[in-house]
Protein backbone atom coordinates (compact mmCIF):
# COMPACT_ATOMS: atom_id res chain seq x y z
CA UNK A 1 0.00 0.00 0.00
CA UNK A 2 1.19 3.48 -0.62
CA UNK A 3 2.34 4.84 2.13
CA UNK A 4 0.96 8.95 2.89
CA UNK A 5 3.00 11.22 4.53
CA UNK A 6 2.54 15.12 6.48
CA UNK A 7 -0.32 16.73 5.74
CA UNK A 8 -2.20 14.26 3.28
CA UNK A 9 -1.48 11.44 6.00
CA UNK A 10 -3.13 13.63 9.04
CA UNK A 11 -5.97 14.40 6.66
CA UNK A 12 -6.83 11.06 5.37
CA UNK A 13 -5.56 9.39 8.48
CA UNK A 14 -7.14 11.48 11.21
CA UNK A 15 -9.04 14.61 10.22
CA UNK A 16 -11.50 12.68 7.77
CA UNK A 17 -12.07 9.60 9.44
CA UNK A 18 -13.10 11.76 12.96
CA UNK A 19 -14.61 14.25 11.45
CA UNK A 20 -17.06 11.66 9.60
CA UNK A 21 -17.62 10.13 13.51
CA UNK A 22 -18.28 14.08 14.90
CA UNK A 23 -20.56 14.83 11.81
CA UNK A 24 -22.88 11.76 12.11
CA UNK A 25 -23.04 12.12 15.84
CA UNK A 26 -24.43 15.64 15.05
CA UNK A 27 -26.97 14.72 12.95
CA UNK A 28 -28.47 12.42 15.33
CA UNK A 29 -28.35 14.72 18.54
CA UNK A 30 -30.34 17.41 16.31
CA UNK A 31 -32.76 14.37 15.61
CA UNK A 32 -33.14 13.36 19.15
CA UNK A 33 -33.50 17.37 20.37
CA UNK A 34 -36.47 17.59 17.81
CA UNK A 35 -38.06 14.56 19.25
CA UNK A 36 -37.42 14.96 22.64
CA UNK A 37 -38.38 18.10 23.11
CA UNK A 38 -41.24 18.06 20.31
CA UNK A 39 -43.53 17.59 23.01
CA UNK A 40 -43.47 20.28 24.86
CA UNK A 41 -44.12 22.35 21.71
CA UNK A 42 -47.33 20.40 20.64
CA UNK A 43 -48.59 20.98 24.63
CA UNK A 44 -47.69 24.57 24.20
CA UNK A 45 -49.52 25.38 20.74
CA UNK A 46 -52.80 22.71 22.22
CA UNK A 47 -52.66 25.01 24.99
CA UNK A 48 -53.20 27.90 23.34
CA UNK A 49 -55.39 26.32 20.88
CA UNK A 50 -53.03 27.32 17.85
CA UNK A 51 -51.82 25.35 15.32
CA UNK A 52 -48.36 25.00 14.37
CA UNK A 53 -46.05 23.96 11.16
CA UNK A 54 -43.87 21.25 11.75
CA UNK A 55 -40.84 23.88 10.17
CA UNK A 56 -42.05 25.69 13.03
CA UNK A 57 -41.94 23.16 15.25
CA UNK A 58 -38.24 22.68 14.81
CA UNK A 59 -37.59 25.77 14.86
CA UNK A 60 -38.94 25.87 18.68
CA UNK A 61 -37.62 22.93 19.73
CA UNK A 62 -34.35 23.75 18.99
CA UNK A 63 -34.07 27.34 20.52
CA UNK A 64 -36.16 26.43 23.98
CA UNK A 65 -35.03 27.93 27.18
CA UNK A 66 -35.22 24.86 29.40
CA UNK A 67 -35.33 22.28 26.87
CA UNK A 68 -35.07 18.34 27.96
CA UNK A 69 -31.88 17.74 25.49
CA UNK A 70 -30.51 21.03 24.56
CA UNK A 71 -29.22 20.94 20.62
CA UNK A 72 -25.95 21.49 20.14
CA UNK A 73 -25.48 25.31 18.94
CA UNK A 74 -27.41 25.63 22.22
CA UNK A 75 -24.63 23.84 24.18
CA UNK A 76 -21.80 25.64 22.14
CA UNK A 77 -23.14 29.38 22.75
CA UNK A 78 -23.41 28.63 26.64
CA UNK A 79 -19.80 27.32 26.96
CA UNK A 80 -19.07 29.83 24.72
CA UNK A 81 -20.67 32.84 27.31
CA UNK A 82 -19.51 31.70 30.34
CA UNK A 83 -15.78 30.62 28.84
CA UNK A 84 -14.71 33.58 27.18
CA UNK A 85 -17.41 36.32 27.62
CA UNK A 86 -17.31 36.47 31.52
CA UNK A 87 -13.73 37.19 33.49
CA UNK A 88 -12.79 33.65 34.80
CA UNK A 89 -12.78 34.98 38.74
CA UNK A 90 -16.52 35.67 38.25
CA UNK A 91 -19.15 32.41 39.67
CA UNK A 92 -20.63 32.52 36.63
CA UNK A 93 -17.45 31.58 34.44
CA UNK A 94 -17.41 28.04 33.31
CA UNK A 95 -12.70 28.53 33.73
CA UNK A 96 -13.31 28.99 37.07
CA UNK A 97 -15.26 26.48 37.98
CA UNK A 98 -13.53 23.79 35.68
CA UNK A 99 -9.77 25.18 37.41
CA UNK A 100 -11.88 24.16 41.15
CA UNK A 101 -11.87 20.73 39.72
CA UNK A 102 -8.96 20.73 37.84
CA UNK A 103 -6.68 21.78 40.68
CA UNK A 104 -8.30 19.06 43.38
CA UNK A 105 -8.36 16.34 40.68
CA UNK A 106 -4.80 17.00 39.88
CA UNK A 107 -4.10 16.65 43.67
CA UNK A 108 -6.17 13.63 44.16
CA UNK A 109 -4.53 12.24 40.77
CA UNK A 110 -1.03 13.06 42.64
CA UNK A 111 -2.15 11.27 45.32
CA UNK A 112 -3.38 8.13 44.17
CA UNK A 113 -0.54 7.73 42.02
CA UNK A 114 1.44 8.05 45.27
CA UNK A 115 -0.34 5.57 47.09
CA UNK A 116 -0.88 3.13 43.93
CA UNK A 117 2.83 2.68 43.26
CA UNK A 118 3.26 2.13 47.05
CA UNK A 119 0.75 -0.48 47.58
CA UNK A 120 2.21 -2.15 44.88
CA UNK A 121 5.98 -2.05 45.62
CA UNK A 122 4.74 -3.59 49.20
CA UNK A 123 2.54 -6.19 47.76
CA UNK A 124 5.24 -7.31 45.02
CA UNK A 125 8.05 -7.38 48.45
CA UNK A 126 5.48 -9.38 50.38
CA UNK A 127 3.22 -12.42 50.11
CA UNK A 128 1.77 -11.95 53.31
CA UNK A 129 0.61 -8.45 51.98
CA UNK A 130 -0.49 -9.52 48.64
CA UNK A 131 -2.56 -12.11 50.13
CA UNK A 132 -4.28 -9.48 53.15
CA UNK A 133 -4.28 -6.18 50.93
CA UNK A 134 -5.40 -7.00 47.68
CA UNK A 135 -8.51 -8.42 48.48
CA UNK A 136 -9.11 -5.23 50.54
CA UNK A 137 -8.40 -3.03 47.77
CA UNK A 138 -10.51 -4.48 45.14
CA UNK A 139 -13.60 -4.23 47.85
CA UNK A 140 -12.63 -0.88 47.69
CA UNK A 141 -13.89 -0.44 44.56
CA UNK A 142 -16.80 -2.41 44.96
CA UNK A 143 -18.52 0.38 46.91
CA UNK A 144 -20.47 3.12 45.50
CA UNK A 145 -18.43 5.70 45.13
CA UNK A 146 -21.69 8.01 45.48
CA UNK A 147 -21.87 6.51 48.36
CA UNK A 148 -18.62 6.91 50.14
CA UNK A 149 -18.24 10.47 48.88
CA UNK A 150 -20.66 12.24 51.30
CA UNK A 151 -19.45 10.48 53.99
CA UNK A 152 -15.95 11.49 53.53
CA UNK A 153 -16.80 15.24 53.00
CA UNK A 154 -19.70 15.10 55.96
CA UNK A 155 -17.11 13.59 58.47
CA UNK A 156 -14.08 15.68 57.07
CA UNK A 157 -15.55 18.48 57.46
CA UNK A 158 -16.96 18.02 61.31
CA UNK A 159 -13.38 17.88 61.99
CA UNK A 160 -12.44 20.75 60.35
CA UNK A 161 -11.23 19.72 56.58
CA UNK A 162 -13.08 21.34 53.86
CA UNK A 163 -12.42 22.74 50.75
CA UNK A 164 -9.84 21.36 48.35
CA UNK A 165 -8.44 18.42 49.64
CA UNK A 166 -11.97 16.01 51.04
CA UNK A 167 -12.72 16.33 46.99
CA UNK A 168 -9.01 15.12 46.35
CA UNK A 169 -9.48 12.29 48.29
CA UNK A 170 -12.17 10.88 47.01
CA UNK A 171 -10.06 11.13 43.84
CA UNK A 172 -7.67 9.83 45.16
CA UNK A 173 -10.01 6.88 46.69
CA UNK A 174 -10.60 6.05 42.95
CA UNK A 175 -7.41 6.87 41.59
CA UNK A 176 -4.99 4.48 43.11
CA UNK A 177 -6.97 1.53 42.51
CA UNK A 178 -5.71 1.37 38.48
CA UNK A 179 -2.05 2.38 39.55
CA UNK A 180 -2.07 -0.08 42.08
CA UNK A 181 -3.32 -2.66 40.17
CA UNK A 182 -1.24 -1.73 37.13
CA UNK A 183 2.10 -1.40 39.29
CA UNK A 184 1.91 -5.00 40.74
CA UNK A 185 1.77 -6.60 36.98
CA UNK A 186 4.45 -3.82 36.00
CA UNK A 187 6.97 -4.66 39.00
CA UNK A 188 6.16 -8.35 38.14
CA UNK A 189 7.16 -8.02 34.85
CA UNK A 190 10.65 -8.61 34.01
CA UNK A 191 10.91 -12.25 33.18
CA UNK A 192 13.07 -15.01 34.87
CA UNK A 193 16.20 -14.39 33.22
CA UNK A 194 16.36 -10.70 33.94
CA UNK A 195 16.04 -11.68 37.57
CA UNK A 196 18.33 -14.59 37.00
CA UNK A 197 21.04 -12.52 35.78
CA UNK A 198 20.65 -10.27 38.73
CA UNK A 199 21.16 -12.90 41.58
CA UNK A 200 24.33 -14.15 39.14
CA UNK A 201 25.57 -11.12 39.99
CA UNK A 202 24.85 -11.26 44.25
CA UNK A 203 22.97 -7.93 43.88
CA UNK A 204 20.80 -6.75 47.47
CA UNK A 205 16.89 -6.58 46.77
CA UNK A 206 17.07 -2.74 46.58
CA UNK A 207 19.11 -3.02 43.27
CA UNK A 208 16.85 -5.66 41.97
CA UNK A 209 14.01 -2.65 42.56
CA UNK A 210 16.03 0.21 41.27
CA UNK A 211 18.03 -1.31 38.21
CA UNK A 212 15.04 -3.95 36.96
CA UNK A 213 11.69 -3.88 38.73
CA UNK A 214 11.00 -0.03 38.87
CA UNK A 215 12.57 0.37 34.84
CA UNK A 216 10.39 -2.61 33.65
CA UNK A 217 6.93 -1.27 35.33
CA UNK A 218 7.37 2.33 33.69
CA UNK A 219 5.19 1.29 30.51
CA UNK A 220 2.61 -0.33 33.14
CA UNK A 221 2.80 2.81 35.12
CA UNK A 222 1.65 5.22 32.39
CA UNK A 223 -1.13 2.72 31.29
CA UNK A 224 -2.85 2.81 34.34
CA UNK A 225 -1.94 6.57 34.96
CA UNK A 226 -3.98 7.19 31.93
CA UNK A 227 -7.22 5.53 33.46
CA UNK A 228 -6.63 7.59 36.63
CA UNK A 229 -6.60 10.87 35.87
CA UNK A 230 -9.83 10.49 33.68
CA UNK A 231 -11.47 8.86 37.37
CA UNK A 232 -9.45 11.18 39.49
CA UNK A 233 -11.76 13.95 37.79
CA UNK A 234 -14.73 11.94 38.00
CA UNK A 235 -14.27 11.81 41.77
CA UNK A 236 -13.80 15.23 42.14
CA UNK A 237 -16.86 15.91 40.47
CA UNK A 238 -18.79 13.35 42.77
CA UNK A 239 -17.02 15.23 45.86
CA UNK A 240 -18.25 18.91 44.33
CA UNK A 241 -21.85 17.57 44.87
CA UNK A 242 -22.80 16.96 48.62
CA UNK A 243 -20.80 20.28 49.47
CA UNK A 244 -24.23 22.19 48.74
CA UNK A 245 -22.93 22.89 45.10
CA UNK A 246 -20.84 25.59 46.12
CA UNK A 247 -18.25 25.60 42.71
CA UNK A 248 -16.19 23.09 40.26
CA UNK A 249 -18.13 21.73 37.88
CA UNK A 250 -20.12 18.92 40.04
CA UNK A 251 -21.63 22.34 41.52
CA UNK A 252 -23.00 23.35 38.13
CA UNK A 253 -24.28 19.74 37.09
CA UNK A 254 -25.80 20.07 40.36
CA UNK A 255 -27.40 23.21 40.77
CA UNK A 256 -28.38 23.36 36.74
CA UNK A 257 -30.57 20.18 38.09
CA UNK A 258 -32.06 22.30 40.75
CA UNK A 259 -32.87 24.93 38.18
CA UNK A 260 -33.83 22.64 35.27
CA UNK A 261 -31.20 24.34 33.65
CA UNK A 262 -30.44 22.07 31.08
CA UNK A 263 -27.85 23.59 29.47
CA UNK A 264 -25.93 24.72 31.82
CA UNK A 265 -25.41 21.21 32.60
CA UNK A 266 -24.75 20.16 29.15
CA UNK A 267 -22.28 22.91 29.18
CA UNK A 268 -20.77 21.83 32.54
CA UNK A 269 -20.80 18.05 30.65
CA UNK A 270 -18.62 18.57 28.10
CA UNK A 271 -16.63 20.84 29.43
CA UNK A 272 -15.80 17.89 31.55
CA UNK A 273 -15.52 15.53 28.72
CA UNK A 274 -12.77 18.18 26.93
CA UNK A 275 -10.52 18.44 30.61
CA UNK A 276 -10.68 14.55 30.91
CA UNK A 277 -9.45 14.32 27.60
CA UNK A 278 -6.70 16.83 27.57
CA UNK A 279 -5.52 14.93 30.76
CA UNK A 280 -5.51 11.83 29.60
CA UNK A 281 -3.57 13.28 26.63
CA UNK A 282 -0.52 15.51 28.38
CA UNK A 283 -0.75 11.85 30.00
CA UNK A 284 0.02 10.53 26.51
CA UNK A 285 2.57 12.81 25.93
CA UNK A 286 4.94 12.58 28.62
CA UNK A 287 4.71 9.05 28.56
CA UNK A 288 5.88 8.90 24.70
CA UNK A 289 8.80 11.45 26.13
CA UNK A 290 9.73 9.15 28.74
CA UNK A 291 9.65 6.15 26.59
CA UNK A 292 11.45 7.42 23.93
CA UNK A 293 14.27 8.30 26.29
CA UNK A 294 14.17 5.14 27.89
CA UNK A 295 14.55 3.37 24.26
CA UNK A 296 11.16 1.90 24.76
CA UNK A 297 9.80 3.39 22.23
CA UNK A 298 10.55 2.00 19.06
CA UNK B 1 45.75 -27.02 37.01
CA UNK B 2 43.29 -26.79 39.41
CA UNK B 3 40.27 -28.62 40.00
CA UNK B 4 37.80 -25.74 39.72
CA UNK B 5 34.05 -27.17 39.68
CA UNK B 6 33.89 -30.75 41.32
CA UNK B 7 30.71 -32.16 42.02
CA UNK B 8 30.04 -36.38 43.43
CA UNK B 9 27.19 -37.85 43.34
CA UNK B 10 24.73 -35.02 42.71
CA UNK B 11 21.11 -35.68 42.64
CA UNK B 12 18.40 -33.12 41.77
CA UNK B 13 14.65 -33.51 42.19
CA UNK B 14 12.31 -31.28 41.20
CA UNK B 15 9.04 -31.53 43.14
CA UNK B 16 7.64 -34.95 45.31
CA UNK B 17 5.33 -37.65 44.97
CA UNK B 18 3.83 -38.70 41.79
CA UNK B 19 5.34 -35.32 39.64
CA UNK B 20 8.51 -35.65 40.83
CA UNK B 21 11.30 -35.28 37.83
CA UNK B 22 14.58 -36.53 38.31
CA UNK B 23 16.34 -33.92 36.81
CA UNK B 24 20.30 -35.10 37.70
CA UNK B 25 20.93 -38.10 39.27
CA UNK B 26 24.88 -39.27 40.28
CA UNK B 27 26.44 -36.49 38.61
CA UNK B 28 30.04 -37.12 39.19
CA UNK B 29 32.13 -34.25 36.99
CA UNK B 30 35.10 -32.34 37.71
CA UNK B 31 36.03 -29.49 35.46
CA UNK B 32 39.94 -27.95 35.57
CA UNK B 33 40.68 -24.46 35.39
CA UNK B 34 41.24 -22.96 31.92
CA UNK B 35 39.37 -25.92 30.39
CA UNK B 36 36.32 -25.85 27.97
CA UNK B 37 33.52 -27.92 28.56
CA UNK B 38 30.87 -28.26 26.71
CA UNK B 39 27.40 -30.60 28.08
CA UNK B 40 25.60 -32.06 25.29
CA UNK B 41 22.45 -34.23 25.03
CA UNK B 42 18.74 -33.87 24.07
CA UNK B 43 15.88 -31.37 25.72
CA UNK B 44 15.28 -33.05 29.37
CA UNK B 45 18.69 -34.35 29.87
CA UNK B 46 19.95 -32.12 32.73
CA UNK B 47 22.43 -29.92 31.11
CA UNK B 48 20.59 -26.43 31.38
CA UNK B 49 20.12 -27.70 34.92
CA UNK B 50 23.39 -28.78 35.52
CA UNK B 51 24.82 -25.63 34.90
CA UNK B 52 22.42 -24.05 36.76
CA UNK B 53 23.12 -25.75 39.85
CA UNK B 54 26.70 -24.66 39.72
CA UNK B 55 25.59 -21.12 39.28
CA UNK B 56 23.62 -21.96 42.52
CA UNK B 57 20.32 -20.77 40.40
CA UNK B 58 19.37 -24.36 41.57
CA UNK B 59 19.87 -26.66 44.64
CA UNK B 60 20.83 -29.78 44.26
CA UNK B 61 18.83 -32.41 46.40
CA UNK B 62 21.85 -34.64 46.85
CA UNK B 63 25.63 -35.32 46.66
CA UNK B 64 28.27 -32.60 47.04
CA UNK B 65 29.35 -29.77 44.32
CA UNK B 66 31.84 -26.88 45.24
CA UNK B 67 33.23 -24.42 42.67
CA UNK B 68 36.35 -22.80 43.06
CA UNK B 69 36.79 -24.66 46.27
CA UNK B 70 33.47 -23.30 48.39
CA UNK B 71 29.83 -24.15 47.61
CA UNK B 72 28.26 -22.51 44.57
CA UNK B 73 26.60 -19.97 47.02
CA UNK B 74 29.64 -18.69 48.33
CA UNK B 75 31.11 -18.90 44.56
CA UNK B 76 28.23 -16.92 43.52
CA UNK B 77 28.18 -14.53 46.46
CA UNK B 78 32.23 -13.85 45.58
CA UNK B 79 31.04 -12.95 41.91
CA UNK B 80 33.31 -15.95 40.53
CA UNK B 81 31.27 -16.53 37.16
CA UNK B 82 29.80 -14.91 34.32
CA UNK B 83 26.69 -16.32 33.21
CA UNK B 84 25.03 -16.37 29.14
CA UNK B 85 21.83 -17.19 28.81
CA UNK B 86 19.73 -18.71 25.78
CA UNK B 87 18.48 -15.23 24.86
CA UNK B 88 20.86 -11.88 25.37
CA UNK B 89 18.50 -10.77 28.18
CA UNK B 90 19.67 -7.22 27.51
CA UNK B 91 17.37 -4.52 29.50
CA UNK B 92 15.69 -2.84 26.69
CA UNK B 93 15.98 0.49 28.61
CA UNK B 94 19.39 0.42 29.10
CA UNK B 95 21.98 1.27 26.22
CA UNK B 96 24.60 -1.64 24.94
CA UNK B 97 27.09 0.35 26.98
CA UNK B 98 24.50 0.90 30.01
CA UNK B 99 23.78 -2.92 30.08
CA UNK B 100 27.63 -3.71 30.15
CA UNK B 101 27.96 -1.39 32.89
CA UNK B 102 25.12 -2.94 35.02
CA UNK B 103 26.87 -5.84 36.67
CA UNK B 104 29.93 -2.66 37.25
CA UNK B 105 27.21 -0.50 38.91
CA UNK B 106 25.46 -3.68 41.10
CA UNK B 107 29.20 -4.22 42.12
CA UNK B 108 29.76 -0.60 43.18
CA UNK B 109 32.93 0.43 41.00
CA UNK B 110 33.64 4.10 39.99
CA UNK B 111 32.61 5.50 36.67
CA UNK B 112 36.13 5.82 35.58
CA UNK B 113 36.72 2.57 35.75
CA UNK B 114 33.24 0.81 34.54
CA UNK B 115 34.12 3.43 31.22
CA UNK B 116 37.21 1.96 31.29
CA UNK B 117 35.70 -1.59 31.14
CA UNK B 118 33.19 -1.11 29.30
CA UNK B 119 35.40 0.75 26.32
CA UNK B 120 37.78 -2.95 26.91
CA UNK B 121 34.61 -5.65 26.52
CA UNK B 122 32.85 -3.78 23.85
CA UNK B 123 36.26 -4.04 21.98
CA UNK B 124 36.95 -7.72 23.02
CA UNK B 125 33.04 -8.48 21.04
CA UNK B 126 33.97 -5.99 17.91
CA UNK B 127 31.18 -3.65 19.23
CA UNK B 128 32.89 -1.02 19.41
CA UNK B 129 30.94 2.11 18.12
CA UNK B 130 27.15 0.74 19.33
CA UNK B 131 28.02 2.11 22.40
CA UNK B 132 24.43 4.56 22.55
CA UNK B 133 22.41 1.81 20.63
CA UNK B 134 19.36 0.50 21.92
CA UNK B 135 19.45 -3.35 22.09
CA UNK B 136 16.12 -3.34 19.35
CA UNK B 137 18.81 -1.58 17.21
CA UNK B 138 21.28 -4.03 17.23
CA UNK B 139 21.09 -7.89 15.30
CA UNK B 140 20.39 -11.02 17.12
CA UNK B 141 23.98 -12.19 17.13
CA UNK B 142 25.00 -8.58 18.30
CA UNK B 143 22.40 -8.39 20.95
CA UNK B 144 23.90 -12.17 22.25
CA UNK B 145 27.81 -10.35 21.97
CA UNK B 146 27.01 -7.82 24.08
CA UNK B 147 25.87 -9.94 26.79
CA UNK B 148 29.05 -11.80 26.50
CA UNK B 149 30.54 -8.27 26.95
CA UNK B 150 28.24 -8.28 30.03
CA UNK B 151 29.29 -11.51 31.94
CA UNK B 152 32.81 -10.46 30.75
CA UNK B 153 33.10 -6.91 32.15
CA UNK B 154 33.95 -8.11 35.60
CA UNK B 155 36.35 -10.04 34.87
CA UNK B 156 34.84 -13.14 36.71
CA UNK B 157 37.03 -16.52 36.66
CA UNK B 158 34.44 -18.58 34.83
CA UNK B 159 32.20 -18.03 31.70
CA UNK B 160 28.92 -20.39 32.22
CA UNK B 161 27.02 -20.33 29.10
CA UNK B 162 23.30 -21.95 28.28
CA UNK B 163 23.05 -22.73 24.59
CA UNK B 164 24.07 -18.98 23.88
CA UNK B 165 23.78 -19.35 20.21
CA UNK B 166 20.65 -21.74 19.73
CA UNK B 167 18.22 -19.03 18.48
CA UNK B 168 20.85 -17.84 16.08
CA UNK B 169 20.87 -18.88 12.23
CA UNK B 170 23.85 -21.38 11.35
CA UNK B 171 26.24 -18.70 9.89
CA UNK B 172 26.36 -15.87 12.73
CA UNK B 173 26.57 -18.82 14.76
CA UNK B 174 29.83 -19.87 12.57
CA UNK B 175 30.88 -16.51 13.03
CA UNK B 176 30.24 -16.26 16.89
CA UNK B 177 32.31 -19.38 17.73
CA UNK B 178 35.35 -18.71 15.69
CA UNK B 179 35.07 -14.85 18.23
CA UNK B 180 34.19 -17.32 21.48
CA UNK B 181 37.77 -19.45 20.29
CA UNK B 182 39.81 -16.39 20.15
CA UNK B 183 38.15 -14.97 23.23
CA UNK B 184 38.89 -17.47 25.49
CA UNK B 185 42.35 -17.99 23.88
CA UNK B 186 42.84 -14.17 25.26
CA UNK B 187 41.15 -14.36 28.60
CA UNK B 188 42.19 -17.87 29.63
CA UNK B 189 38.36 -18.45 31.43
CA UNK B 190 37.74 -21.79 32.18
CA UNK B 191 34.06 -22.08 30.09
CA UNK B 192 31.26 -24.42 30.88
CA UNK B 193 29.13 -24.54 28.01
CA UNK B 194 25.71 -26.02 26.79
CA UNK B 195 24.58 -27.03 23.64
CA UNK B 196 22.68 -29.65 21.51
CA UNK B 197 25.00 -28.73 18.60
CA UNK B 198 27.54 -31.58 18.26
CA UNK B 199 29.74 -29.97 15.42
CA UNK B 200 29.56 -26.41 17.85
CA UNK B 201 30.42 -28.63 20.81
CA UNK B 202 32.97 -30.58 18.91
CA UNK B 203 34.47 -27.44 17.28
CA UNK B 204 34.72 -25.68 20.63
CA UNK B 205 35.66 -27.62 23.48
CA UNK B 206 38.66 -29.32 25.07
CA UNK B 207 36.22 -31.91 26.62
CA UNK B 208 32.71 -32.97 26.07
CA UNK B 209 30.65 -34.52 28.70
CA UNK B 210 27.76 -36.34 26.95
CA UNK B 211 24.21 -36.46 29.00
CA UNK B 212 21.33 -38.87 28.63
CA UNK B 213 17.86 -38.20 29.75
CA UNK B 214 15.23 -39.25 32.53
CA UNK B 215 16.91 -39.29 34.79
CA UNK B 216 19.63 -36.86 33.15
CA UNK B 217 23.16 -38.51 33.80
CA UNK B 218 26.43 -37.97 32.44
CA UNK B 219 26.87 -41.17 29.63
CA UNK B 220 30.54 -40.15 28.51
CA UNK B 221 33.01 -37.59 28.85
CA UNK B 222 35.18 -37.13 25.37
CA UNK B 223 38.54 -35.84 24.81
CA UNK B 224 38.55 -33.36 22.52
CA UNK B 225 42.28 -32.74 21.98
CA UNK B 226 42.24 -30.77 18.47
CA UNK B 227 44.78 -28.41 19.39
CA UNK B 228 44.91 -24.70 19.84
CA UNK B 229 44.24 -23.57 16.02
CA UNK B 230 40.89 -24.19 15.12
CA UNK B 231 39.81 -22.79 11.68
CA UNK B 232 36.66 -23.39 10.75
CA UNK B 233 37.81 -25.63 8.07
CA UNK B 234 39.15 -28.17 10.78
CA UNK B 235 35.10 -29.27 10.65
CA UNK B 236 35.97 -31.22 7.65
CA UNK B 237 39.01 -32.81 9.01
CA UNK B 238 38.90 -36.89 9.64
CA UNK B 239 40.16 -36.18 13.10
CA UNK B 240 37.40 -33.73 13.87
CA UNK B 241 34.60 -35.97 12.33
CA UNK B 242 35.67 -38.96 14.69
CA UNK B 243 35.62 -37.36 17.34
CA UNK B 244 32.22 -35.56 16.14
CA UNK B 245 31.19 -39.61 15.37
CA UNK B 246 32.02 -40.81 19.07
CA UNK B 247 29.79 -38.17 20.37
CA UNK B 248 27.39 -39.39 18.52
CA UNK B 249 27.94 -42.81 18.99
CA UNK B 250 27.66 -41.93 23.08
CA UNK B 251 24.31 -40.26 22.37
CA UNK B 252 23.11 -42.91 20.56
CA UNK B 253 24.14 -45.49 23.39
CA UNK B 254 22.73 -42.99 26.09
CA UNK B 255 19.19 -43.46 24.17
CA UNK B 256 19.48 -40.24 22.96
CA UNK B 257 18.22 -40.98 19.71
CA UNK B 258 14.57 -42.93 20.93
CA UNK B 259 11.25 -41.40 21.56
Amino acid sequence: MLERRGFSALLYDRIVPIGVVVAVIVVLWYGFAVLLNAQFERDQAARAKTEITTSQLIERTLSQDRPLLPAPHQVVSEIWDTTVMKKITSKRSLVYHGWITLSSTLLGFLMGTVLGISLAVAIVHSKVLDRSLMPWIIVSQTVPILAIAPVIIVVLNAIGISGLFPKALISTYLSFFPVAVGMVKGLRSPDVMHLDLMRTYNSSAAQVFWKLRWPASVPFLFTSMKVAVAISLVGAIVGEMPTGAVAGLGARLLSGSYYGQTIQIWSALFSAAVLAAVLVMLVDLVSRIVLRRMGMAQ
Amino acid sequence: MSVVIEAKGLDLTFGTGEGAVHALADIDLSIESGEFVSLIGPSGCGKTTLLRVIADLEKPTGGTISVNGVSPEEARLARAYGYVFQAAALYPWRTIAGNISLPLEVMGMSKAERQQRIAKNMELVNLTGFEKKFPWQLSGGMQQRASIARALSFDPDMLLMDEPFGALDEIVRDHLNEQLLKLWAQTKKTVVFVTHSIPEAVFLSTRIVVMSPRPGRIHEVIDCDLGDDRPLDIRETPKFLEIAHRVREGLRLGHSYED
